[in-house]
């Protein structure tokens, strides 16, 4: 007896992925929980995992399909299992009877406009079997008339539309009106203003013509297109202010050298994040309306705060995993909740409601050697705060009113807000807590 | 055969029909020495004189009232309304009297009166001089409601609108008095009201449209034939009574339904065309069946680029003529 490989939900309000890659090909022994397939959504790639063991028999699916979630997938039997009562159809089966097990397109499919039910009926036909080209894969009445072999158009036998005589219409060439200072009232405003702009209702967004520049074109992966989107989205949607402040960090240093081999024995490895995240959480706190998006009726003030924190993934792109409800841990619990969503990012193994519901942003651009940047906020949040690199740099430090040099770790501590709820003020006050909190650690 | 402007084809119409019959006549405002405000009768009152071409006091609904009682007493009138926009005052005489004198009388009186009038925006005529009205008159039976959309049409129409025993109500897509230019024969012959053409044959999708915005669909058809998208494009020429036969086969042929009108979307005469290919279309249909239309704002704005957001374009057209294509 074999075992069915269905497509997963894989996190709620997630109702179908894409399968980007088959781990195991037909006939490779599968062991139990062994990875079988990547799915991608939206934002994240899940590996999904076996639920039984055996050969991997059939695949009902190709890398690249989008699927539903509920939907089979894969059989997992019994290298000589003739799998008669597993599968609905004997092998090979017609190309187009194997299709009727993946949903096409994007879910919309279902829908069958009264004239592709006609010919359907007519002709005996199971729309289902009939691959869509219409929008989101519907079956268009084109489509089922290919399937039934009868291209000929419905209709034609109708009479045949006599042709206009002596229709013809110019171009838009305009000549002077033939009672020049008379009716010069009413003229077609084109003539006035020229061309009407082509500023559609509802723009069809045209296929990017070929760069005439040669060069390698390089597909886009599902994340750099959403993550293209957010951020074109993002800059639309709130007026971007960046304010930055300059931080001692001498005493975290301090704190997390004497520290660190505590937290190494409970299992932690204290980076920097976590002072970042816990001082961030603590402004927020005292702040609540950083801790917020805009909406039209009002500034919605969230209850928790559920931090993000930006993971770069090489040239691939960068994902936002989320601490949700940040404001309980200490800086213990942080360390090991950064540990363990950074780690599992790195290897792709988020849960696509892993990466939801943040409330605000910390991007640790610092890593990479950047003094300091003005990140896109991550949308609805209100303000994202990035984190320079931590620089061991002279300053001049006043001690009993006394002016020295000092060699102090600095780094610049970037917020980037949105206008429209926070003013600079206000923002400021909330950068100078985090810069309160971080200079006098202990 | 010329090429001729949309406006010289009605005043072609005009001219040869005050030649051909005594009883007809034309009143309106400024139709006499000086031709109308458009120039449709230019010239006629010179020729045809004073008791053909009349002047007539700046109130619509007296316009309309007088043509009434010549059209029941055995003349022809053509009463032109100067903008559509100012046709109101006459709405009573129109509905009440002209279209249903027939059906009062019991056959005994018909109302053989043109209404003519300019309609339409796009020209930065704001409020006063930029309405659609067609469809609030369509509605009503014992009307015709003509519009034509080239110059060929727009003279052949006319022509069967003077001669019709009924009031019709003759309206011009003012924008494309001079704009649109197409060969028109000289002489005599008419076209039939109540006789839709399709001025575009293609498999694709069914566009429908009248007067300007059929000019309109002519340039976006154009357009989108050159993504593959094969439109058939048919020109209604009569909204009231309607071309069923023609409406219905082509949307046979192709399943999908786009109709295009410059008036607001509510309620247009688009409408109707959506419930008809709804109603008796049904098991020929692939797709919603799409309108692009004025936007229901209470008028077309002076503005200018109030106005390109207000009025439908080629451009409007073909986006929505794409998105019907790809369903």
């Amino acid at each position: 007896m074999g075992t069915n490989v269905i497509m997963p939900q894989l996190g709620e309000s997630v109702v179908e992925g894409k399968i980007s890659r088959w781990l195991k090909q037909i006939g490779e022994p599968v062991k139990l929980y062994e990875p079988l397939l990547e799915v991608e959504t939206d934002k994240v790639t899940t590996e999904v995992t076996a639920a039984g063991e055996g050969t991997l028999l059939k695949l009902y699916a190709n890398e690249g399909d989008v699927v539903k979630a509920g939907t089979l997938i894969a059989i997992i039997g019994a290298a000589d299992e003739v799998d008669a009562h597993l599968i609905p159809h004997p092998d090979p089966l017609p190309k187009r009877e194997r299709e009727q097990e993946i949903p096409r397109g994007n879910g919309t499919s279902a829908r069958i406009s009264p004239v592709v039910a006609r010919i359907a009926a007519e002709h005996s036909v199971d729309v289902t079997l009939v691959q869509g080209t219409g929008e989101g894969g519907r079956v268009t009445k084109k489509d089922i008339l290919a399937y039934v072999g009868s291209p000929r158009p419905m209709g034609e036998s109708h009479r045949e539309a006599s042709l206009g005589q002596g229709v013809r219409v110019e171009a838009e060439k305009l000549e002077a009106w033939e009672q020049p200072g008379l009716g010069e009232l009413f003229r077609p405003t084109e003539e006035v203003f020229g061309k009407a702009a082509s500023v559609s209702a509802n723009p069809i967004a045209p296929v990017a013509a070929p760069t005439v520049v040669p060069g390698e074109v390089m597909p886009l992966n599902h994340m750099r297109k959403a993550i293209a989107d957010h951020m074109v989205m993002s800059k639309r949607t709130s007026p971007h202010v960046t304010t930055v402040f300059e931080v001692d960090l001498s005493k975290v240093v301090a704190h997390r050298s004497s520290h660190k081999a505590a937290f190494e024995r409970d299992g932690a490895n204290l980076t920097f994040t976590p002072y970042f995240a816990l001082a961030t959480i603590a402004a927020l706190k005292q702040f609540p309306l950083v801790n917020s998006s805009w909406s039209e009726s009002g500034v919605v003030l969230h209850r928790t705060v559920n931090l993000g924190i930006a993971v770069s993934l090489g040239a691939e792109g960068l994902i936002v995993p989320v601490i949700k409800n940040a404001d309980s841990l200490n800086l213990l619990g942080l360390a090991r909740t950064v540990n363990d969503l950074a780690e599992r990012a790195r290897h792709r193994q988020l849960k696509p409601d892993e990466v939801q519901g943040g409330t605000f942003t910390i991007t640790n651009h610092g890593t990479s050697g950047s003094l300091f940047a003005t990140p896109i906020i991550n949308q609805p949040q209100c303000g994202i705060l990035g984190v320079g690199l931590i620089q061991k740099r002279v300053v001049v430090v006043t001690q009993n009113d006394v002016d020295a040099i000092a060699i102090r770790p600095m780094a610049y501590l970037g917020l980037t807000f949105d206008h429209r709820i926070l003013d600079g003020n206000s923002a400021d006050s909330f950068v100078a807590a985090i810069k309160q909190m971080l200079e006098n650690w202990g | 055969m010329a090429e001729k402007t949309l406006i010289e084809g009605i005043r072609e119409a005009l001219d040869e029909e005050l030649a051909r019959d005594d009883s007809v006549f034309i009143t309106g405002e400024d139709v006499g020495p000086r031709g109308g405000v458009f120039r449709a009768t230019l010239g006629l009152f010179a020729k045809y004189g004073p008791t053909r071409v009349i002047d007539s006091p700046l109130a619509e609904l007296s316009i309309v009232a007088v043509g009434i009682g010549a059209a029941m007493n055995g003349l022809r009138p053509i009463c032109e309304i100067q903008f559509a926009d100012f046709i109101q005052p006459a709405y009573n005489q129109i509905v009440n009297e002209a279209a249903r004198m027939y059906y009062r009388t019991g056959g005994t009186f018909t109302v053989p009166v043109v209404i003519r009038t300019p309609y339409g925006g796009g020209i930065g005529g704001g409020l006063y001089h930029s309405q659609s009205i067609e469809a609030t008159f369509a509605h009503v039976p014992g009307l015709k409601v003509v519009i034509p959309s080239n110059p060929y049409d727009a003279k052949g129409l006319l022509k069967s609108a003077v001669r019709d025993n009924n009031p019709v109500l003759f309206l011009e897509p003012k924008k494309g008095y001079r704009l649109i230019k197409g060969d028109v024969p000289d002489g005599e012959y008419t076209v039939p009201i109540g006789v839709a053409q399709i001025t575009r044959p293609g498999s694709d999708i069914s566009v429908y449209a009248y007067g300007m915005m059929h000019y309109y669909c002519q340039q976006a058809a154009e357009e989108v034939a050159q993504d593959g998208i094969d439109v058939e494009l048919i020109d209604l020429r009569t909204l009231n009574p309607l071309d069923k036969d023609t409406v219905l086969s082509s949307f046979e042929k192709t399943g999908k339904a786009l109709i295009v009108y410059e008036d607001n979307r509510f309620l247009g005469y688009g409408a109707e065309i959506a419930a008809l290919l709804a109603d008796e279309g049904f098991n020929y249909m692939d797709a919603p069946i799409m309108r692009v239309a004025g936007p229901d704002v209470p008028g077309v704005p002076y503005s200018h680029p109030l106005q390109d957001w207000f009025m439908p374009n080629p451009q409007k057209i073909a986006d929505a003529m794409r998105k019907l294509a790809r369903y």
